[in-house]
This record gives C-alpha cells, sequence and structure tokens, in this order.
C-alpha cells in the first residue's frame, strides 16, 4: 500500500483515495490534423514504461479531486517527489 | 534423449532412480548463433522449439537472465481457454489449445493438461449480452461455447453461490468445455528438454544487457558473460520486453505492470473446474495438489517490481469469498506477483521491428500462458521466415499506427 503525498491537500493519503493516470509530461499535439498516422499512434500508444525513475499522473479521486503528478521508482515503488501538473520535477532519471 | 515411458521408470526403479538422464546439458555458449532467443520462459522455449522442429534451424541460443521458466510461466494461475471474441485472437488463441490438446504427447512430457472446462460468469444483463455475443462469435469460429444458466453452473461447480440475493447474483455463464488448466512448470520443463535434444543451447544466469547492431541490422547482444554474435535475436521477455526495445533504440505500445496470484492450503477436491468472474473480478480453480488458485487483477500503476497491493488481494478475495461463501474460512499459504506487460488492446505483439533481424513477441498482458504453444508456434515461423504467419499477422507493431487494433478487453479475463 501506497502513502502519497497529495500537493494539493498537503496530506499523506492512502493508495486508495488515487487513481493512476499514466505517464506524465506528454503534451498533445498542437496541431492534431497535421500529425501523420504513425505520430499520431505514437501520441496515443507508445509509452516509456521506465525500469526505474517515472513521471506520472495521479488523481486525487476522493479527496481534492485534482489531477497531480509524482517522480516514482518502478522498481522499489518509492515515491520519490509529488508536484503540481504544469511545474517540472526536481528528480529525473536515465531515460526519464 | 532418453524418452520417458513406464518402462524406463521400472528400470531407473531398480537403481533407486539414482541414474536418470540429466534433462538438458549446460553449454557454454558458442561465439556465434544462427538465432538468439532471449528470454527462457514458457513462449521462448516454445519459439526456441519449434525453430529447431518445424524450421531445422537448431544452431540457436535461449538466453535467460535468472533460470528456466522462473518468471511469469512460474506466476501464473495456469488457465487455459479460447473463447476469444475477435476471428484474429480466437484463431490464434485456439491454435495453441490444439497445441496443448497433444502436448504431452508431442513432447513426451506430462504437461498435465486437464481439460476440465472454464466458466465465465455474467452478472448483469450487459454481462450476458457480451457473453451470448462472444459464445456466438467462438461458435462461428469452430470454437466450442455455449451459454448456460444458473442452475447448470450449479451442477458444474456445487459450491457456487447462485442465490438471487447476493451483491451482484450470477445470471448465467459462458462454458468453454475444453477450456481447463496445465502444469505451469512442466511446460517450460518440456520445452527445454525437447529444443535442448534438437540442439539447442539453454544458457541460463546470463544477462542480456545490450542489443548490437550494425547498418541497421542486428549482429548480436551484449550480456553478462560477453557478447555473443547473432544474425537474429528474437525477445520474449514479457515485463521486461520495454527495456529490451530501449537497448536497441525501439520503443513498444506496453506498459509494465504486477500482477499477482495466490494459492490457499491444500484441501480436499472440491472445485474440479474454472471459475472466472470479470465483474466481481476474480477466477479461480483448485491444483491437483489441492490448493485452491486464485488470480488477482493488476496493480493501477506501472511497476517491475515482482509483488503486488494489498489491496488487490483484498478486492479479489472479496469477490471470490462472494461467489463461494465456504471458501471464507480457507487460509492463504503465498501469494505473489510478476511483471506483465500490458497491451493498449489487450492482444499480443507479435512483429517485425525497424531494425533487420530482431523480432519481438510480447505484450501477452495477463493472459500469456494459455498461448505458450500457439505464441511459440507462429513466432518461431516469423522469425525463420522473416515474414509474419498468417495467424500473426494482424498482431504486427504496425497496428498501432494504422489503428488496426484487436479490442480483446472483453474476453481478457483480467482488467487492463
Amino acid at each position: 500500500m501506497l502513502l502519497i503525498y497529495c500537493p494539493h491537500c498537503q496530506e499523506y493519503r492512502e493508495e486508495e483515495e488515487f487513481s493512476y493516470g499514466g505517464e506524465a509530461h506528454i503534451m498533445r499535439p498542437l496541431a492534431p490534423d497535421a500529425l501523420s498516422d504513425k505520430d499520431w499512434g505514437d501520441y496515443l500508444f507508445f509509452r516509456t514504461n521506465a525500469r526505474g525513475i517515472h513521471h506520472e499522473m495521479w488523481y486525487h479521486a476522493v479527496g481534492c479531486r485534482r489531477y497531480f503528478n509524482a517522480t516514482r521508482d518502478t522498481v522499489t515503488y518509492e515515491i520519490l517527489e509529488t508536484y503540481k501538473t504544469g511545474t517540472q520535477p526536481t528528480i529525473t532519471g536515465a531515460n526519464s | 534423449m532418453k524418452k520417458y515411458s513406464a518402462f524406463s521408470l521400472l528400470k531407473n526403479a531398480l537403481s533407486y532412480h539414482e541414474n536418470w538422464q540429466k534433462v538438458w546439458r549446460s553449454p557454454t555458449p558458442k561465439q556465434d548463433y544462427n538465432v538468439i532467443v532471449v528470454g527462457g520462459g514458457g513462449h521462448g522455449l516454445a519459439t526456441a522449439y519449434y525453430l529447431a522442429k518445424i524450421h531445422g534451424i537448431t544452431n540457436i541460443a535461449v538466453i535467460e537472465k535468472g533460470y528456466l521458466g522462473g518468471g511469469n510461466t512460474a506466476r501464473n494461475t495456469t488457465i487455459i481457454r479460447s473463447n476469444y471474441l475477435w476471428d484474429e485472437a480466437a484463431q490464434l488463441y485456439d491454435l495453441s489449445l490444439k497445441l496443448w490438446e497433444g502436448l504431452s504427447q508431442e513432447l513426451n512430457y506430462n504437461v498435465m493438461f486437464s481439460q476440465r472446462g472454464v466458466l465465465n460468469l455474467g452478472h448483469n444483463l450487459q454481462d450476458m449480452r457480451d457473453i451470448e455475443r462472444r459464445v456466438n462469435a467462438n461458435r462461428l469460429n469452430g470454437i466450442d461455447g455455449e451459454v448456460v444458466t444458473p442452475q447448470r453452473i450449479a451442477e458444474i461447480a456445487p459450491l457456487i453461490n447462485i442465490s438471487r440475493n447476493s451483491r451482484y447474483p450470477i445470471l448465467g455463464a459462458s462454458w468453454q468445455p475444453r477450456g481447463g488448466t496445465a502444469r505451469h512448470d512442466a511446460v517450460a520443463w518440456g520445452y527445454a528438454r525437447g529444443a535442448d535434444a534438437l540442439g539447442v543451447d539453454l544458457i541460463q544466469q546470463t544477462e542480456v544487457t545490450g542489443i548490437r547492431r550494425k547498418d541497421g541490422a542486428v549482429v548480436g547482444v551484449e550480456t553478462s558473460n560477453g557478447f555473443i554474435g547473432a544474425r537474429k535475436v528474437a525477445c520474449v521477455t514479457a515485463g521486461n520486453s520495454g527495456v529490451l526495445a530501449a537497448m536497441a533504440g525501439l520503443r513498444l505500445p506496453v506498459e509494465s505492470r504486477p500482477l499477482q496470484a495466490l494459492v490457499s492450503e491444500p484441501v480436499k477436491p472440491c472445485l474440479d473446474t474454472v471459475v472466472m468472474s470479470n465483474a466481481v473480478h476474480g477466477y479461480i480453480s483448485q491444483s491437483d495438489k489441492g490448493d485452491l488458485v486464485i488470480g488477482a487483477g493488476v496493480d493501477s500503476y506501472n511497476g517491475y517490481g515482482q509483488r503486488g497491493s494489498f489491496n488487490v488481494v483484498e478486492h479479489t478475495i472479496q469477490a471470490i469469498c462472494e461467489l463461494f461463501p465456504a471458501f471464507s474460512r480457507v487460509r492463504m499459504n503465498r501469494q505473489w506477483g510478476g511483471v506483465v506487460d500490458t497491451c493498449p488492446d489487450a492482444c499480443p505483439i507479435i512483429s517485425k521491428t525497424s531494425v533487420q533481424g530482431l523480432y519481438f513477441n510480447c505484450g501477452w498482458g495477463t493472459g500469456g500462458f494459455k498461448a505458450t504453444p500457439g505464441s511459440g508456434y507462429v513466432f518461431a515461423d516469423t522469425v525463420a521466415n522473416d515474414h509474419p504467419h498468417p495467424l500473426a499477422a494482424a498482431f504486427t507493431v504496425e497496428r498501432f499506427d494504422t489503428g488496426a487494433l484487436i479490442d480483446e478487453h472483453g474476453a481478457a479475463g483480467v482488467a487492463h
């Protein structure tokens, strides 16, 4: 069971209050019409799936109901930091 | 390879079973191979076996970082069925099921394949509509299946609670009598023994750390024991497929998640079929040893740690106790997790890549065990001919560019 610090509520809460939002910092293409099928497929489906440091979105579903980002190690599951959407992580890995 | 038979059992009994031949060799890796299969799980060993058996390529190495069949092959709930909705998936899984039916004879190794039938329960009207659609689609594909009533379910599995007063009452199920279970380790060992006898080198305790390329083509793999050359490299590494792909500068549309299972203490025979439920989300069967084998869902987040969350176990146990109130007092013995590579459409990727001579067989997600023979069969064909096997043609990685996805989330059994 993870204990996750919500940067909006500024509290540690249990994993079950949150839902996972997938990889963070994926920009929606600014001009989708101009995109090739390959680039669109890449945006929709392809992920870094990092083994190690991973930046990901979480949603505090039964709390403030807001999204935020977390930097987590996908091997040890340790959450290294959480930060608000729109800001940048302070910890980065080799392939993140 | 010495043939296993009643006679050999008798003969070896006379020498107190101390003179059995080793099941496979422990060879020193050669400098160079025609094909290197990365990953010595069920799928990888099956791939090597069929490459040698059907395509006559025997200069093969299987490179495994741990021990043979020690990953997800050893960590699943051993359910085998082929009742998938779409033609492409149904045909692939049914090829596999047909291979299972003759596998013990083919390998001269008892894989304990037991066709005890699989029930997929429906708990609401939409479940039942989906089940009827799927069963009809299966029958059009020549796959056995029928829609059964709660009364029939109670005949098949008497301990199940079909009361209308439960929180999620059982309204019916799909029933595939040809489905069942097999002994997970035996499949890996049987394929390993068969491949070894055909000359395949099984190299354990050797981790692939890089894929060496030259002019856009594979020339070999870097390993923890040095470089090994190869003209073709076939990656069958389940949860670590993304890591392997990154070594070749590729990305895959898979995400690795922990999937867990648990077994109870052994109890007297009480459940002689497989029961699965998507709605309450649990699946259960009883092993020959007597343990109840229970499957849980995947964790909600990416992870490479081979363990799962307690809340997922809790939800699964709630579902099992809802379905089988009698099991509420059974004590659980062990719990474990494996890392599965889930695909956005819950279907595998069996594909060439943009690197010449590099192939991937991955993305089986939560349902790879049942596909072990078929997966190896079509992947061996794809690798040998450098062209997708007809049954694998729909499963190339290009489908994520063209949009021709095969959405099997409904039949996958475990929500991803």
